[in-house]
Formats: C-alpha cells, sequence, structure tokens
C-alpha cells in the first residue's frame, strides 16, 4: 500500500519534473528564435532603407573620400551577408557597436535611456491598472447603467484621441496655467549638480538617497507623463476588465455563489474578479510591454530622454547599430515580460498546472 | 448589497481623487537659477563636440563658445577678422606665408600655458585626422605628409603657415576662424591619445579648449552643460553656467519659456513667436544667418535642362506669399547665394511670380501644355510649406508637380544621388568667406559621376566650365574689393542661367526672458556668443 503509493507520488513527481524541464525548454526555443527573428529582419531592413548611414556620421558638407572612408570603415562595402554575419559574430560576444549619432557604446546608451522609460512606464501601468481594474468591473456590475457609459467614454477617449494633442492640452493647463506640475525632462536644471544618479532610475535613487526635494521634484516631472501614460493604459485595461467581469458573472458558479447567500461584494471582489484575473495579467503585461518600448510621443512632447526616442533618432538617421541593439532589447523585454505573465497565469490558475 | 460596493467606490475615487491633489499641491514659481542662462534647443545634431571633427550647427555653436582660434570673425563687421589667440600677424610680398604672433601669458582651461606649439599641433590632428570639415585647411595645400612643415611653430610665440597658392589674404584669414582651426590643448590631448588617434575618442565628448566658457558635460539628446573658465584672457563671462537643454517641440518651448523654466527658447515657430510677442516678459533677438533655402532642377532630367524651362519655373514662385506668412520672422526674400553682410554679397532679388512670362518661355521650349516633375521634400516646415505654395503657383503654367515626401537623410541620400527631379532644401555656409557657396553654387571642376569633388552644382549635374575658372581666378584675387566685385558678377550668372531657385536668407530667432541681458545672435551659427549674457 505504502510503498505503491510512494512510487506513484515519485513517478508524478518525476512526470512534473521532466515536464517543467520541457517547459523550459520551450521557453527557450521560443526566446531565442523570436530574438533571432527580430534580429534578421532588423538588419536586412536597416540595410535596404534608402538613407544612407554615412551621412549620419561625416553630415552632407563632408568631402567625397571622407564618406568613401567611412564607408569602408563601417564595412558597408562589404556583401550584406558578410556584414549579417559579421554583426552576429560581434553581437554574440555582447558587442552591439557604437552609436554614430551619440559616440557611445550602444549598450551604455541602452543602460541609460532604459531606465528613465522604464520609470515611466511602470508608473502609467501602476496608475491604469489601480484605477483602470476598478472601474472595469464597476462598468460590468451596472451595466448599462450611467456609470457604464461614463466609463466607455472614458474608454473611448483615451483609445481616440491623439496622445500627441492630449499631452500638448494637459501641459497648457497643468503646467503653463495652472503651475501644479514642473516641465521639461526628468529632473530640474538644479539638481543636475547636486545629485547624482547611481542605477538611473531616479525615483528609486533619490530616495534611497533621502533627497526628499530630489524626489519631490522628480515626481513633479514624471506625474503629468506618467497620468497621460496611465490614462491610455486605464481604458484599455478597464474594458477588457468590463468584458473579463461580464463573461464570470454570467458564470454558474456567481447563481450558486448568491444562492449560497454571499455577499454580492465578496461575490464580485472574491470569487469573480480572481477568476478575471488570469486573462487580465495578459493584458497588463502586454500594456506594460507596449510602455516600456517607449512611448515616442509622449517623450517628444515631454523632453523625456527615453529609449522610444533614442530609437526613433537612431532610425531617422540611419544609426543602425542603436536601432539593432534597441530592437534587440525591447525583444528581449517583450519575451521576458511573457514568460513571466505565462509563471503567474499559472499560479493564478491551477488548471494550467497540470497540462 | 449594492450599496456596499457604492461605497467603496467611493472610498476608491475620493483616494484617487486625494492622490491627484496632493501631487497638485501648488508650487512656489520655478525660475532658473540667477547664476545660470538656460537654452531649450535641439541639440539632437551634435555627433562630435571634437573641433577637428564637429561640423554639424549645434556642434559650431559649442566650439564656438569654447574654443579660441588664432582670429575670429568681426562681429561688427563681418567682411574682416579680429584677432584671437594672435596679437598680430603678416603676409609675405608673395602672399605665401602668414606669420602669426601669440599673444603672451594666455592659459587653456586647464591652466597649461598657450604657445604656437598648442597651434601648430591643432592644425596637424586637424589635417591628419582628415574628418568632414578637414578641407577647410587642406584645401591651402596641407597633407598629412607636410603639414608640420606647412603649419609650425617657429618658437614658443611664433606660428608660422604656408599656403601652395597666392590666395587673397581674406580668404585665408576667413578660414582661419572656422571651428576647425581652433587652438586645442596638446599637453592635455596627448594624455588621451590611444592608437594614435590624436585623442580623437575622447575629444569627441571632452575638452580642452580655452574659450569664454568650459565644455563640462554633454548627454546626447538630453543636455549639454558648459561652466565659466575663469582661466581666459579676455573679458569673462558673465554667468557661471549655460544650459542647452534638448527639447525638439516649438510649442513645448514656448511653455517653458513662458513659465519661466528655461530663459531662452531657440527653435520656436512663427505661430509661436506671432503668440509670445504680446508677451511684456519675453523679447526677442533675430539676425540673418548663413544658410540659404533653395529649391535646385537636376540637369539630367530633359525638360528641366532646357535654359527656358529654368527661368519659366523661378518666374513660377510667389516670393512676396511665401516671404509674407510662410517664413515671417525666420527668414527675408533673398535670391543670390551668397548670404547678407558677406564680402561680395549681392541684394538682388530680380524675379516675382509671372506666370504669363513663364507661359510664353514654355511655350518657347517647346513645352505650351506644361509638363509632369516630381520633387523631393523631406516633411519639416517650412520647406514642406514652401513645397505646396510652389505647387499651386507651378499649375497656373501647367507644370505638374507631386510633391514625394520623405525624412530628412532619406531624401538627402537621394539627392546625392542625383536621383531626383527637383529637390528643395537648404545650404548653410560651410566658413564665412565668399568661396564657401560659390565653390559649391558656381563651380563643378568634374560632372562625372566619379568625380572627386560633388558640390552642388555636380549634384545637379550642371556642367560649367566657364564658371568654375571664374570661381578659381577670384580665390587668388588680392584686392578685397574687386574679389568682392568678382562674386557678384558669379552671382548675377548663376541667377540667370543657373538650376538654382533660391528663394530665401535664414533669419535666426531666439525669444529671451526679458531678465536676461546680452544676449546677441552672432551673424554665424558658430558666433551665437554666451559670455556677455547676464541675468538681473
Amino acid at each position: 500500500m505504502t510503498l505503491s503509493d510512494s512510487s506513484v507520488v515519485t513517478r508524478r513527481n518525476r512526470r512534473r519534473a521532466s515536464s517543467a524541464a520541457m517547459g523550459f525548454l520551450r521557453f527557450a526555443v521560443t526566446a531565442l528564435t523570436t530574438i533571432f527573428g527580430l534580429l534578421v529582419v532588423t538588419f536586412f531592413i536597416g540595410r535596404v532603407i534608402p538613407i544612407d548611414p554615412v551621412l549620419a556620421i561625416v553630415g552632407d558638407r563632408a568631402p567625397a573620400h571622407v564618406v568613401e572612408r567611412t564607408r569602408i570603415e563601417l564595412g558597408l562595402n562589404l556583401p550584406l551577408y558578410q556584414q549579417f554575419f559579421f554583426y552576429v559574430k560581434q553581437a554574440l560576444t555582447g558587442n552591439f557597436g557604437t552609436s554614430v549619432l551619440t559616440t557611445n557604446p550602444v549598450l551604455e546608451d541602452i543602460r541609460r535611456v532604459f531606465p528613465a522609460t522604464i520609470e515611466l512606464a511602470t508608473i502609467g501601468t501602476l496608475i491604469g491598472s489601480i484605477l483602470g481594474i476598478p472601474l472595469g468591473v464597476l462598468a460590468a456590475v451596472k451595466r448599462g447603467s450611467i456609470a457604464d457609459q461614463i466609463v466607455r467614454i472614458i474608454g473611448l477617449i483615451g483609445y481616440s484621441v491623439p496622445i500627441f494633442w492630449l499631452g500638448l492640452l494637459a501641459l497648457v493647463v497643468f503646467y503653463a496655467q495652472l503651475r501644479l506640475v514642473a516641465y521639461p525632462g526628468r529632473i530640474d536644471v538644479v539638481y543636475e549638480y547636486t545629485f547624482t544618479p547611481m542605477t538611473g532610475f531616479f525615483l528609486f535613487d533619490a530616495i534611497v538617497q533621502r533627497q526628499w526635494d530630489v524626489v519631490w521634484d522628480l515626481f513633479r516631472h514624471i506625474a503629468l507623463p506618467g497620468a497621460l501614460l496611465g490614462y491610455f493604459s486605464l481604458a484599455y485595461i478597464s474594458r477588457m476588465t468590463r468584458s473579463f467581469m461580464l463573461t464570470e458573472l454570467s458564470q454558474e458558479y456567481v447563481v450558486a455563489a448568491r444562492a449560497k447567500g454571499l455577499s454580492e461584494t465578496r461575490i464580485i471582489w472574491f470569487h469573480a474578479l480572481r477568476n478575471a484575473a488570469v486573462p487580465l495579467v495578459t493584458v497588463i503585461a502586454l500594456s506594460y510591454a507596449g510602455l516600456l518600448e517607449g512611448s515616442v510621443l509622449t517623450e517628444t512632447i515631454f523632453s523625456w530622454p527615453g529609449l522610444g526616442l533614442y530609437i526613433t533618432n537612431s532610425l531617422q538617421n540611419a544609426d543602425m547599430n542603436a536601432v539593432l541593439g534597441g530592437t534587440l532589447v525591447i525583444g528581449a523585454v517583450f519575451v521576458g515580460i511573457n514568460i513571466f505573465s505565462d509563471l503567474l497565469y499559472r499560479t493564478l490558475d491551477p488548471r494550467t498546472r497540470s497540462r | 448589497m449594492l450599496h456596499t460596493l457604492t461605497g467603496r467606490f467611493r472610498l476608491l475615487t475620493t483616494a484617487a481623487a486625494l492622490s491627484i491633489m496632493v501631487a497638485a499641491a501648488p508650487q512656489a514659481y520655478a525660475a532658473t537659477p540667477k547664476d545660470t542662462v538656460v537654452l531649450a534647443w535641439a541639440i539632437d545634431d551634435i555627433i562630435s563636440l571634437d573641433p577637428g571633427e564637429a561640423f554639424e550647427i549645434s556642434a559650431g555653436e559649442i566650439t564656438g563658445n569654447t574654443y579660441d582660434n588664432l582670429v575670429n570673425l568681426d562681429i561688427s563687421d563681418t567682411s574682416k577678422v579680429s584677432p584671437g589667440i594672435a596679437e598680430s600677424w603678416t603676409v609675405s610680398d608673395d602672399a605665401l606665408t602668414y606669420t602669426f604672433k601669440i599673444k603672451p601669458d594666455l592659459k587653456f582651461a586647464s591652466g597649461n600655458p598657450i604657445t604656437a606649439e598648442d597651434v601648430a599641433y591643432s592644425f596637424e590632428r586637424a589635417v591628419k585626422l582628415d574628418k568632414s570639415p578637414a578641407f577647410i585647411l587642406t584645401q591651402f595645400g596641407l597633407t598629412a605628409e607636410n603639414v608640420t612643415e606647412k603649419a609650425k611653430a617657429t618658437d614658443p610665440s611664433t606660428f608660422v603657415f604656408t599656403v601652395d597658392k597666392p590666395y587673397a589674404p581674406s580668404f585665408v584669414l576667413n578660414c582661419l576662424t572656422a571651428n576647425v582651426a581652433s587652438v586645442v590643448d596638446k599637453a592635455l590631448v596627448e594624455q588621451h591619445v590611444t592608437d594614435g588617434d590624436f585623442g580623437n575618442g575622447w575629444l569627441k565628448t571632452n575638452y580642452a579648449g580655452s574659450g569664454p566658457f568650459k565644455m563640462m558635460q554633454w548627454r546626447a539628446n538630453e543636455i549639454l552643460v558648459l561652466e565659466r573658465n575663469d582661466n581666459y584672457y579676455g573679458e569673462k563671462a558673465k554667468v557661471k553656467r549655460a544650459i542647452y537643454r534638448h527639447m525638439k517641440e516649438s510649442s513645448g518651448q514656448r511653455l517653458a519659456l513662458e513659465n519661466g523654466d528655461i530663459d531662452i527658447a531657440r527653435n520656436l515657430e512663427p505661430g509661436d513667436l506671432e503668440a509670445i510677442s504680446k508677451n511684456k516678459d519675453i523679447t526677442t533677438d533675430s539676425a540673418p544667418k548663413g544658410t540659404v533655402y533653395y529649391f535646385s532642377l537636376n540637369q539630367k532630367n530633359e525638360t528641366l535642362a532646357k535654359p527656358e524651362v529654368r527661368e519659366a519655373l523661378k518666374y513660377l514662385v510667389d516670393y512676396d506669399a511665401i516671404g509674407a506668412t510662410l517664413i515671417k520672422g525666420i527668414g527675408e526674400i533673398h535670391q543670390t547665394f551668397l548670404p547678407k553682410g558677406m564680402l561680395g554679397s549681392l541684394d538682388s532679388n530680380p524675379y516675382k511670380l509671372d506666370v504669363a512670362k513663364a507661359k510664353e518661355l514654355l511655350e518657347k521650349a517647346g513645352l505650351k501644355d506644361g509638363f509632369e516633375v516630381t520633387m523631393d521634400v523631406r516633411n519639416t516646415q517650412p520647406v514642406t510649406g514652401i513645397a505646396e505654395s510652389v505647387q499651386q503657383t507651378f499649375a497656373q503654367a501647367g507644370v505638374k508637380l507631386s510633391i514625394i515626401p520623405g525624412d530628412g537623410k532619406q531624401t538627402l541620400t537621394k539627392y546625392r544621388a542625383r536621383n531626383h527631379d527637383i529637390y528643395i532644401g537648404q545650404w548653410g555656409t560651410d566658413y564665412w568667406d565668399p568661396h564657401s557657396n560659390a565653390d559649391t553654387f558656381a563651380a563643378n571642376p568634374n560632372n562625372a559621376d566619379d568625380a572627386a569633388a560633388k558640390p552642388l552644382t555636380w549634384r545637379n549635374a550642371w556642367d560649367i566650365p566657364e564658371l568654375t575658372k571664374q570661381t578659381a581666378a577670384a580665390l587668388l584675387e588680392r584686392d578685397a574689393d574687386k574679389r568682392g566685385a568678382m562674386y557678384q558678377d558669379l552671382q548675377k550668372q548663376v541667377l540667370e542661367t543657373g538650376p538654382f531657385v533660391i528663394v530665401f536668407q535664414q533669419t535666426e530667432v531666439a525669444a529671451v526672458r526679458a531678465d536676461v541681458k546680452g544676449y546677441k545672435l552672432g551673424p554665424s551659427f558658430d558666433t551665437n556668443l554666451l559670455s556677455t549674457v547676464s541675468k538681473e
């Protein structure tokens, strides 16, 4: 009895372990092929766009021999496939080349600009989730009511109003008229000399260093762009929450719970939302990943030195090392967040564990 | 049950509202510090701050504020030069040898003394690095092999420069005011040499000069910080720091300026300039710059190569309307290739919109019913607006213009390969001398596809052996007045027969807060100096 019992358990454990290993392998293969595919596509698009990368380096007015020499220095005279193999070889050793525009190694640049974007995206997603989920629940519970319509309108505006316009409008109101927030950039010029960031996550650094006036200044700078991105993810998250909640609320277990006499609050927040949370995690994760790509327009309006601005500017100048490096980082982040949300999915939804 | 829910929501909304109010707690109105001047400017064109390499507009201004030359452009009379590091100079009778006496007891920002040896080293590294602006020096016959002989220090206070032809002295001295001839701190740069790069890798983002300001920090697309150089020999800068903040958006710059978070806005568009003109706290300063905007007709296109067509299209531009609206405040109608204020510039704008005349010319060319043609236009103002205006006026004479929009670098790549019909763009002088523009608008030594020099004439396949000779001759005319007259003649010829339809000369405008005093835009991009700026 006990013997066979334990052997069953071991077998089950073994199967579970091997399935975990398989799962991991599947993750790894997916991640690697995704990133490699990204690399190939970006590389070749970058080489066929009708912009001469040499132009970005030497400028329009350089003499012909300087242009030619630079072309050879960059290896642009070689056949495309050779250029590609050379790039991959370099990339595998962790060398993503130097950005033409900033003259820094691409990795160093990304280490500088990415934290700015992460900070903004995190604040945006936090605002979007904290406000978006309750709004979505409200809309679902009071389906068809005025509250539902209001949430719908808020969402619609978030979807359809160009962020460029809304950003400028917000600046005019909250910065120029009310003078509630700070602008431009991440930090006031007076702190350029008193504050030395360590990680590049300014808010985090300032809190660790207990420089409360800097924290306040940083907060005043991030409040508006953060709220703006927050609003846009709110629009998305609240709509998705509403639809997930509607599905859950029509399930039989809700009827059963009501029959059991559970309070409506408990049914909605504890039972229905908990089940709706499973797909919601993916939605939030994807929206976060989207923001991490860097919202180019938001970054432009607010002079926010983030990844979106960096990549766009590099692309316009055919600074291909920077574009490739940036794209790979974003690819890796996307894959990472997908894996993470998958794992979270497993913890939240017991059914996916056995599969 | 629902009652509890709404209760919760009320709590949530209250919390949200509270947190917004906390975030929005009224703040004291924050001005920039008194000892710091903050400028908002699109500085994303900077790719290097090494004066031997930098050739972009923003980098030119930074170099102009942080480095010093043997001679400088005389701001009060831009057809002359004034002493910089050199206190005096002489030109030999054969006009081949220039001898400069260096001012005594000068120091770099680092504290190292400035000697003729530093000047010679600066010339040597610029020539041997052979980056984009090096031609400004190598056009005098300097090569990597002979530079140490042709540009050398005979003693610590004497620098001798030998040129290969008896050029007009005004030409040579004008070229020495260019950024590429800035004097760098030899001792400091040599500490940072790797693989014989003359410290280029280091100097791209660092500083080794002697100008009124020191370059302290540059974070690409973000910020550039200058600090007063207390070792400067001339009048010291009045503010302690100058900070350039990268801002691309005109409306954003305007808001920040109105709120006092920046002191000077550099990229305001006509609409925003108009809006701030009523603000008592803001003044503006403007200065014509050495940049002309033009569109040009590729002579590889058989239709555009007809002289009558070239002339007709010059009559099909509504210069008055463009001047009154699209470039109001940021430019002035100007049809000749030398900018105002330069030696030999010609103030003549003979062309006006004249559809009847244009039709007559087109008929003479056998194109009574007009023709179809494309124009490559980068998607920024004011060129987009001008292209659209031209499209309308062309149509009045039956010329059907299709606009091909593109990104700046994209249209430029096409233009440089001579694959366009019509290209609209701008040209800024490389250095403050008429030869800079004459060399590109009125000379084309070789029109073959594999030519060594590819000036604008080449890009438009305009083959002009006779004009090329005249341009070369103007370079050797030692009498400045006669030389000026030669350039005026060149401009007339290009105006009449050339494939360039020059529309306007750029005016640079800066909007400045009223408490900032002494800010004056200079005649060239590297003379927008900050050392005279102070704040009340």
